[in-house]
């Protein structure tokens, strides 16, 4: 099992462990985040399983506006560990995970196509789940349920104009 | 094998101009649903091949942030369409961890059973699509005369054949009778002879093993590093499931082997999703037997779980109860934490990540489905196979858009 102690070492005593439920959450300033994920890689976390980003804008009691997800995996010991970091515009910068865990590459561009978070040194960033000409980013809080109006002034083209 | 002549040809635009791009969907009978790939072909063989998805993109994590822990069950099914009461099980499995809810023994065994028939119910139409799109019809009817006999069963459970929103926080719509558990027996029953005659039909069919084996080969590594799950994973010879590895529901007490195989090919990934349905046959069997009495809602944390029916209509203290926990006003106390739950689910590791801001709505109401991960490294399996091998793949990987997009 991973102790806090060997990470904070390595990369300083600003990283915080907490534990919920079975979940163990370790947190890690934006600026060490490539660092840690590298040093986990090596360690043997070698399934990425699942990322994600919150949007923290209407959270009671955040400082931070987005806060981003890893859930590693160590397929030999099965130990699960959730890496988190956090970040809050205009700096919406995060080093790509896909030279370690190719199963970034998927999950980073949906994080960037509903949060408009930017992967620096992502092969591929593109919209993913939104079509391309899409400006807004969904997830966000600030975007409403029923969308501003996008559906309602799509253009139609009809077989006479096409 | 693959041949690797379109890899050791000079990467120059200009010298690439004899390469063809073939559009394969958005509507194609062998995706099944709406899914688009833009493949660049040399002759027959696949050079590249790009996923476009998104056609089914209909914010459902936007919604599962604006209704509470019980209407998004109603969406939570409509995901995975193919095994909806799977998808509500690892929806209710991450709130009920989130709000640290222990469930009644009957319960938990209850739905151990409706996750191992849906287990039976995505297999069955998984194997009978993928001989469908290879050219083998009969599989496949087989296998639904046996999932209409699913859908049944669930259908007497929670009235519903299709898009059931059985499960609660704390438990289930309703409980299942007797008559329901000697339904359950008499499947068990007549499931077997039909796995067989499918196991017949396709396991040493020649033309079978031509279309799957040696195809979409995905090694160990690459199923650990691109984040395969549940039987694409165990089909490269990653020990991994969730059920024993993590134990929920009552699968620490169920005695079942974790199927595994180092091909990973499709023909593997077929061999483990069979051999995964005789063990949910075990784990049904088990769980049946052993079934405990006693209720099957929690009751100690009465102003979380819905209150049953009849005392809804009949008393005023019923129906207080159940204003209590509905109104938006009222509600309970979620704890102002994040968790992320998974289950295993017949397609691979279906997680939820919610983060709890005090009301009974998630802030957040992330899944990681497992048809985007896997779609994700379709790419990278495709490679190098024939045109015709894209349809046998796609249909080992068991791509399903609405999970898929979301």
């Amino acid at each position: 099992m991973l102790e806090l102690a060997t990470l904070q070492d390595r990369f300083g005593s600003e990283i915080t462990e907490s534990t919920f439920r079975d979940n163990r959450r370790i947190v890690v300033p934006l600026a060490r985040i490539y660092a840690v994920l590298e040093f986990l890689h090596r360690g043997g976390f070698d399934m990425l399983a699942e990322m994600t980003a919150v949007d923290y804008l209407e959270y009671e009691g955040a400082t931070d506006r987005f806060g981003l997800v890893y859930v590693l995996v160590n397929t030999t010991t099965g130990e699960r560990l959730i890496l988190r970091t956090h970040l809050s515009p205009p700096e919406l910068e995060v080093p790509s995970a896909y030279p370690l865990w190719k199963s970034a590459d998927w999950l980073e561009r949906e994080i960037y196509d509903m949060f408009g978070i930017v992967f620096t040194g992502h092969p591929d960033l593109r919209r993913i789940l939104m079509p391309e000409e899409f400006t807004a980013f969904p997830l966000r809080k600030d975007y409403p349920l029923k969308g501003r109006g996008e559906r309602h002034n799509f253009p139609v083209i009809t077989r006479a104009e096409s | 094998m693959p041949l690797t002549l379109a890899d050791t040809l000079p990467t120059d635009s200009t010298e690439r101009e004899y390469l063809w791009t073939l559009n394969f969907g958005p509507q194609h009978p062998a995706t099944h649903t709406t899914l688009r790939l833009v493949l660049t072909l040399d002759g027959e063989r696949v050079v590249d091949a790009v996923p476009y998805i998104g056609y089914l993109h209909s914010g459902f994590e936007k919604l599962g942030e604006h209704l509470d822990f019980n209407q998004y069950v109603t969406i939570v099914d409509r995901m995975n369409y193919v095994s909806p009461l799977a998808n509500e099980i690892a929806w209710h499995h991450a709130v009920e961890k989130l709000l640290g809810i222990e469930l009644t023994p009957r319960c938990v065994y209850l739905r151990t059973i409706l996750a191992e028939l849906m287990r039976l119910h995505d297999h069955l139409l998984n194997v009978g699509t993928t001989a469908l799109d290879l050219g083998a019809f009969t599989a496949f009817l087989y296998g639904f005369e046996q999932r209409e006999k699913i859908y049944d069963i669930v259908e007497f459970a929670s009235g519903q054949r299709f898009h059931t929103s059985y499960t609660r926080v704390g438990g289930v719509l309703l409980d299942v009778n007797d008559e329901w558990i000697s339904r359950v027996r008499k499947f068990l029953k007549e499931f077997p002879p039909t796995y067989r005659e499918i196991d017949k039909l396709l396991t040493r069919n020649r033309i079978f093993i031509d279309r799957t084996k040696g195809i979409g080969v995905l090694t160990r590594e690459d199923a650990v590093n691109f984040g395969a799950t549940g039987p694409i994973a165990r089909a490269s010879g990653v020990v991994r499931d969730l059920r024993k590895d993590e134990p929920y529901l009552a699968y620490a007490d169920l005695d079942f082997q974790v199927i595994c195989s180092t091909g990973g090919d499709c023909y593997a990934r077929y061999l483990c999703r069979m051999r995964e349905m005789g063990e949910s046959l075990k784990i049904i069997e088990q769980a049946l037997e052993n079934l405990p009495s006693g209720p099957v809602n929690v009751e100690s944390v009465s102003d979380v779980v819905l209150p049953a029916k009849p005392p809804v209509y009949r008393s005023i203290e019923g129906l207080i109860q159940h204003f209590e926990v509905l109104m938006p006003n009222r509600g309970y106390d979620v704890p102002h934490e994040e968790i992320y739950a998974a289950t295993e689910s017949p397609n691979g590791e279906l997680g939820f990540y919610i983060a709890g801001d005090g009301t009974t709505r998630a802030y957040r109401a992330r899944t990681r489905p497992p048809s985007y991960v896997h779609f994700g490294l379709f790419p990278h399996i495709i490679r190098g196979y024939q045109l015709s091998d894209v349809v046998a793949v796609l249909g080992s990987i068991n791509i399903i858009a609405a999970e898929l997009d979301r």
